[in-house]
């Protein structure tokens, strides 16, 4: 063995690397150790997963770190953590999905739940519902609709506005005192509680329009509030990270700066900027305070985002949980509720299939 | 330009989204099918738009439905955001009427003149609902109670289940050694707030507190929010013990029998009716206004005196009279005997009694237009 | 023309905040001018801010020290680890998963979550008391300030993970390469050629993050059982100022309203403190930005 040694450390390059079962023994020793502790203490199945997945590694880091050397046992470490924090992550993540899809898919498949809105809805028919054992009546079009409706607008405000500031904030201002303050502003507007966004565009319209003054459109207007500093702030960090290189060829090239803007900046930060208009429309389509204050709360369709009452998912998820339908059977609403829980994601899966689509289009090919 | 690619695309998902649930429809209910039947009256229309108490969102959409269906060119709206920012709108005008858990104070009716004109607003009760002391105590289903005892269950001095004060009023049950643990609203409510009222006035020397919408932070226990939250807490909490609206506490759970008098009063819709009926209208204000105040002291028998009673709060006057006239028959389809029992059906809630719901209808007819 | 509509975006960016900074400092200006007995707990606003304030804190640390390792790591791992095919998949899900409304994160923390964390918290009281953040005795209801900092961690996650995600796979490819042609393993060629380059979009990232575990409002008000300030984070206690707000709003009147807009306000300034720390820190790294 210790010549063996000695001899492996002569090359650097073909310095001792373990056989490719390795990882397997490992493995198999690790469930089987693992299985002897938590005979010790008490079985459980999770309990013995995780132990198994910590033996696992430190069997491999150990044995590189043996064997390989401080360099690989290094990488080999760094491989297990970040593989094992995915998966602790995976768990909220995959648990809250789970709940979702068991809760919403009975919902969502009900006759009629896509096409009728909650108008004539009462815990009246919910009880009738529960005690003949029929279908749950009364359904989400009138909400999917108006969150469609608020959340289009909102990103037709938000999107130019954001993208805009952070292309002068990245191109134009040149670290000027202008765009220290403007920077300063948009991480002040991120810590706006969604709450007080919902109030001042209400105050706002009230001034205007006349007091008590909701409609899509208002509640538009506030979830942009909240959508203008995700989008400045992600999109800026996007295009900071477009090699200069790019620029000055273009310039040299003798391309105006508008048109290096357009058509080598963006295009090159698309796939990224879609990611962050995705994660601030997604930021703000779950919103339900600003919304109760903006847009009211209705139980029928509207499809004018300038008049009138109109419902979303968020509110009616909201509602639907805290107060139910009827109070006494509030299974319905609760299954109403997942199921438009389902659908609001189902809703953004969609959009963000959309940005992609679009950051396909635009982008440039590149090594990956 | 990007910025509009994006928009474009938004847009062609949006069409998309529209196509794919064109086919909505305000139709979910078919008659006979549950819905409310129509009550006859002279047809109005027109937009009404009110706010306030979540409490009685499930009975509002009974009346909604049951007035909209009646009334087939009328629309009721109703945004549950909670008492005081219904009192709040429609003082500022942004509504026609509210919906509170707590009639107007005196400087809010003093402020609602400057929108519904010199005579102010006036308060019409028109739901209520008892409030269950529920517990979850394996075994019990059924606990008699004192004001005091549950003063002190509340306050934490009485700690566990076989404690002597609830074993003396309950000889029969088999009460286990079980810790208490005391379950109140986190958020701000009327649920609260009157619950708070009778065990202040009932058990005056153990309950110190004043009434208060907010539970007193100071005493222990857990909390959740909504009514909702707190059954829920109670139901997978073993010795768990709460308050709550009755129409939303499941047969899993126990209720309590308070002690009026000398007997012991189980929670129904008519021992609340009767307790609502024992109140008096509270003075100086205008004849109209039928703001009541509690006695929960009552000892009229078979009467339970923890109950919410939840207003309709609207102006005296309004300035046309087309709102008047959607505001007077809404008004009093609610507190009519339909109205009542469509509420009483969709939310469980203890309809008002036949004296009661007169002089609420008396209240809502002197509603008139404005003199100019 | 172009440099004009960029600039008039930044303008109108800060007239709203103008806007809306007005408007909160007009609703909470009688809390600060009223009597102490009148505001809520009847010791002035400061006592009645202070515990909501560290409350708030608590939660959003707690968020943080478990969601930004992760989130780094889940990025790494998307970017860097998993097969192509997958991270694609990947990327998406995390994307997704940003998007799920708080009220069903909430319901999730509350139902499902809080009771399957009664027994560790059980253990932690019995084993770890003396650790004055491990005081019992534990929560009965599992409704902790430690459960809620779970919750928002979780929801904290895909923010961090997806910005993160975006940024590791701009780090120059070239960079990469070279790094393993020299020979270095595949976490030495991260830590050299990526994390550097990515440092400043990763604390924008936390950030944003952050951002939305200070202000988070239905879920933790679901979650949390809420009570006055105390240090143990097993039992049932503290508060946050976003839910305080969420709570108390609907039914506030006069002098509650503003008081609790004057939270509002108090809850801006820490966003702003904190964010202002961030800029700070990345500034000192400007020289990896592409643009200058």
């Amino acid at each position: 063995m210790a010549t063996l040694m000695t001899e492996r450390k002569r090359s650097a390059l073909t310095r001792g690397r373990l056989p490719k079962y390795t990882p397997y023994v490992v493995a198999g020793s690790a469930i089987v150790v693992a299985a002897a502790l938590m005979a010790l203490i008490g079985f459980n199945a999770f309990g013995w997963a995780v132990l198994s997945a910590v033996l696992f590694a430190a069997g491999n880091v150990a044995s590189s770190a043996v064997v390989e050397g401080r360099r690989r046992a290094t990488d080999k470490l760094a491989t297990s953590l970040v593989v094992g924090a995915f998966l602790v992550a995976l768990l909220p993540l995959v648990s809250v999905i789970w709940t979702v899809l068991v809760n919403g898919v009975p919902g969502l498949l009900t006759p009629g739940f896509l096409g009728t809105s909650m108008k004539g809805v009462t815990g009246a028919v919910d009880n009738a519902s529960v005690a003949g054992h029929t279908q749950v009546l009364g359904g989400v079009y009138h909400a999917l609709l108006g969150s469609v409706l608020i959340t289009f607008w909102a990103t037709l405000i938000s999107v130019p506005v954001g993208l805009l500031t952070s292309i002068y904030l990245v191109e134009y201002s040149a670290d000027n005192k202008f765009s220290k303050v403007i920077t300063f502003l948009v991480d002040v507007m991120t810590g706006i509680p969604s709450i007080v966004a919902g109030l001042f565009a209400a105050a706002f319209f009230g001034l205007i329009m006349g007091p008590g003054t909701k409609t899509g459109f208002v509640a538009a207007l506030a979830l942009s509030v909240l959508m203008i500093p995700v989008v400045v702030r992600s999109s800026e960090e996007m295009l900071k990270i477009v090699p200069n290189e790019l620029r000055e060829a273009a310039y040299a090239l003798g391309v105006r700066k508008w048109r290096t803007i357009l058509k080598v900046v963006i295009p090159t930060a698309i796939s990224g900027i879609a990611s962050g208009v995705t994660l601030a429309i997604a930021r703000v389509i779950g919103e339900t305070a600003p919304l109760l204050v903006t847009a009211g709360f209705a139980t029928q369709i509207n499809s004018n985002v300038f008049a009138g009452w109109m419902a979303s998912l968020p509110t009616f998820i909201y509602t639907q949980i805290m107060t139910p339908t009827s109070p006494s059977n509030p299974d319905p609403s609760a299954q109403r509720a997942w199921a438009a829980a389902l659908l609001l994601i189902l809703l953004v899966m969609l959009l963000n299939l959309g940005a992609r689509l679009v950051a396909r289009l635009f982008a440039p090919k590149t090594g990956r | 330009m990007k910025a509009l690619h994006i928009g474009r695309m938004a847009a062609v998902l949006t069409v998309g989204a529209l196509a794919l649930t064109a086919c909505g429809t305000d139709n979910a209910v078919t008659p006979g099918n549950g819905g409310t039947s129509a009550a006859a009256g002279a047809s109005v229309s027109g937009t009404l738009t009110g706010t306030g108490a979540t409490s009685i969102s499930a009975a509002m959409d009974a009346w909604k439905a049951g007035f909209e269906s009646a009334n087939s060119g009328s629309t009721i709206q109703y945004s549950p955001e909670g008492s005081g920012a219904g009192r709040k709108a429609l003082i500022a005008g942004a509504v026609q009427f509210a919906g509170s858990d707590a009639y107007m104070k005196d400087a809010e009716l003093a402020d609602a003149k400057a929108k519904c004109g010199p005579d102010g607003a006036i308060n019409v009760p028109w739901y209520i609902s008892p409030i269950a002391v529920a517990f979850n105590v394996p075994g019990v289903k059924d606990l008699k109670l004192d004001a005091a005892t549950v003063a002190k269950i509340f306050r934490g001095d009485i700690k566990n289940w076989n404690d002597a004060a609830i074993k003396a009023a309950n000889p029969s049950a088999t009460l286990p050694d079980l810790a208490i643990t005391p379950v109140h609203r986190s958020d701000n409510s009327g649920t609260t707030e009157n619950f708070t009222d009778y065990l202040a006035q009932a058990a005056k020397s153990v309950w110190t507190d004043a009434k208060s919408g907010d539970w007193p932070s100071a005493l222990p226990g857990e909390n959740a929010k909504g009514t909702s939250g707190v059954v829920k807490t109670v139901t997978e909490t073993a010795g768990a013990v709460t308050y709550a609206d009755d129409s939303a506490v499941t047969d899993v759970l126990g209720k309590a029998e308070l002690k009026v008098g000398d007997a012991y009063v189980p929670v129904t819709a008519e021992a609340a009716a009767k307790a609502v009926d024992a109140a008096k209208v509270v003075g100086g204000r205008s004849a109209n206004d039928l703001s009541l105040k509690l006695d929960r002291t009552t000892t009229a028998a078979g009467a339970y005196p923890a109950v919410l009673v939840s207003y309709g709060v609207f102006c005296a006057h309004y300035p046309d009279a087309k709102t008047v006239d959607l505001v007077k028959a809404f008004g009093n389809f609610a507190v009519s005997d339909a109205g009542q029992k469509a509420a009483a059906d969709a939310a469980k809630s203890a309809p008002l009694s036949a004296a009661l719901a007169a002089k609420a209808k008396a209240s809502i007819d002197s509603i008139t237009v404005a003199a100019k | 023309m172009f440099s004009g509509a960029a600039l008039g975006a930044g303008v109108l960016i800060v007239v709203v905040l103008f806007a809306v900074a007005m408007f909160l400092v007009i609703q909470a200006l009688p809390t600060f001018s009223a009597a102490p007995a009148d505001i809520t707990g009847g010791k002035g606003f400061t006592s009645y801010i202070f515990p909501i304030v560290i409350g708030t804190l608590i939660a959003a640390a707690i968020a943080l020290v478990i969601a930004t390792p992760i989130g780094i790591a889940v990025a790494l791992f998307i970017s860097h680890y998993a097969p192509r095919g997958m991270a694609r998949g990947l990327g998406y899900v995390v994307d997704l998963l940003a998007a799920i409304p708080s009220v069903i994160y909430g319901a999730w923390g509350a139902t499902f979550l809080a009771s399957q964390l009664k027994a560790p918290y059980q253990w932690l009281a019995e084993n770890m008391g003396w650790i004055p953040i491990f005081g019992g005795p534990a929560s009965g209801t599992g409704k902790t300030i430690l459960t809620a900092g779970i919750v928002l961690a979780v929801m904290v996650l895909p923010i961090i993970a997806s910005l993160a995600r975006e940024i590791f796979l701009q780090a120059p490819m070239l960079h990469q390469e070279a790094a393993l042609a020299l020979g270095a393993t595949r976490w030495e060629m991260i830590r050299m050629a990526v994390l550097p380059f990515a440092r400043g979009g990763i604390i924008s990232a936390v950030m944003l993050g952050l951002g939305r575990a200070l202000g988070e409002t239905m879920a933790v008000a679901l979650v949390l059982s809420s009570g006055p300030l105390i240090a143990s984070l097993i039992r049932s206690g503290n508060q946050t100022i976003a839910a305080e707000i969420a709570l108390n709003f609907p039914e506030a009147f006069g002098l509650r309203l503003n008081e609790l807009i004057a939270a509002g306000l108090v809850l801006f300034l820490i966003t702003l403190l904190v964010n202002m720390v961030a800029r700070w820190i990345i500034s000192r790294h400007k020289e990896f930005s592409g643009a200058n």
